[in-house]
């Protein structure tokens, strides 16, 4: 009988996207607990280092909304974690471009992982958006030189009547909220990539893209 | 600390020496990233034997 209840021939949409996913990203490669041998190299570290960077540039940045600028002027403890906050992005940042270096150099867009690559592009151009967007959050004179030397510079581009870097709302807005989810959702949709068609191999290693195939027990 | 950075200005080439220094430093990392082995392998050539 057609339409009923967990009947996957009805052509559901819900029964077709389970269909695919369990197809496409079966948990041994969504959780998988072995690589290939390749990866054990000190390159393969550093898109997770700049992973573990965003994890800190968020929870410091969450602590940092929650009890705003005079906060992170005047206390100490605001001061610590403004600090902690500017440094995990520089090392964000820093382990992002090692990251695009070692994946340009090993064109990682090989064998169908366009799309990681893409999504990864992206993601880096958010970022310098969102930096942009936090110096210009910092509420002090600092925030104020960049955004007046900067708002000629954003005008010229057209993108001006949107974007107005003399507008802190709209700049804080941007920075605690769209661009962070921005960000993480792109990261992860990176990771889900990954999973799905594996971890690049080095150049003439030989080896099959699957992940499924590398994982296979032997 | 309170005052500008210094700047390297070689031709067309203007840049502080702090991001210059930053730059360096990512330069010898990834090498070194290269290079160092990795905790727990050996080299690929032992693994195929």
């Amino acid at each position: 009988m057609k339409g009923r209840v967990g009947d996957e021939s009805t052509g559901s949409w819900t029964a077709a996207a389970r269909r695919q996913l369990e197809r496409r990203l079966p948990w041994e490669n969504l959780l998988p607990d072995r690589q290939p041998f390749y990866v054990g190299s000190w390159v393969y570290v550093f898109g997770v280092v700049t992973i573990a960077a965003l994890v800190w540039v968020v929870l410091s940045g969450v602590v940092l909304a929650a009890f705003g600028p005079q906060w992170w002027h005047l206390s100490s403890v605001g001061r610590f974690f403004n600090s902690l906050h500017f440094w995990s992005v520089q090392v964000f940042f820093v382990f992002m471009v090692l990251h695009l270096w070692g994946q340009y150099f090993m064109a990682s867009w090989r064998e169908g992982r366009a799309p990681t690559w893409m999504i990864g592009v992206v993601t880096f151009a958010i970022s310098i958006v969102a930096a942009f967007t936090g110096y210009l959050s910092q509420q002090n004179f600092d925030a104020q030189y960049i955004a007046m030397n900067a708002k000629d510079a954003v005008n010229s581009t057209g993108v001006g009547w949107f974007f107005n870097v003399l507008n802190f709302g709209q700049m804080y807005g941007l920075h605690v909220m769209l661009l962070p989810i921005a960000i993480i959702a792109l990261v992860f949709l990176h990771i889900v990539q990954v999973r799905m068609k594996g971890v690049v191999p080095p150049i003439g290693h030989g080896a099959k893209p699957a992940v499924r195939w590398d994982l296979r027990k032997k | 600390m309170d005052q500008p950075a210094g700047y390297l200005h070689w031709g067309f080439i203007l840049i502080s020496w702090p991001n210059l220094l930053v730059i360096g430093l990512m330069v010898v990392l990834f090498g070194l990233a290269l290079i160092l082995p990795f905790p727990g392998h050996g080299s690929t050539t032992e693994k195929e034997k």
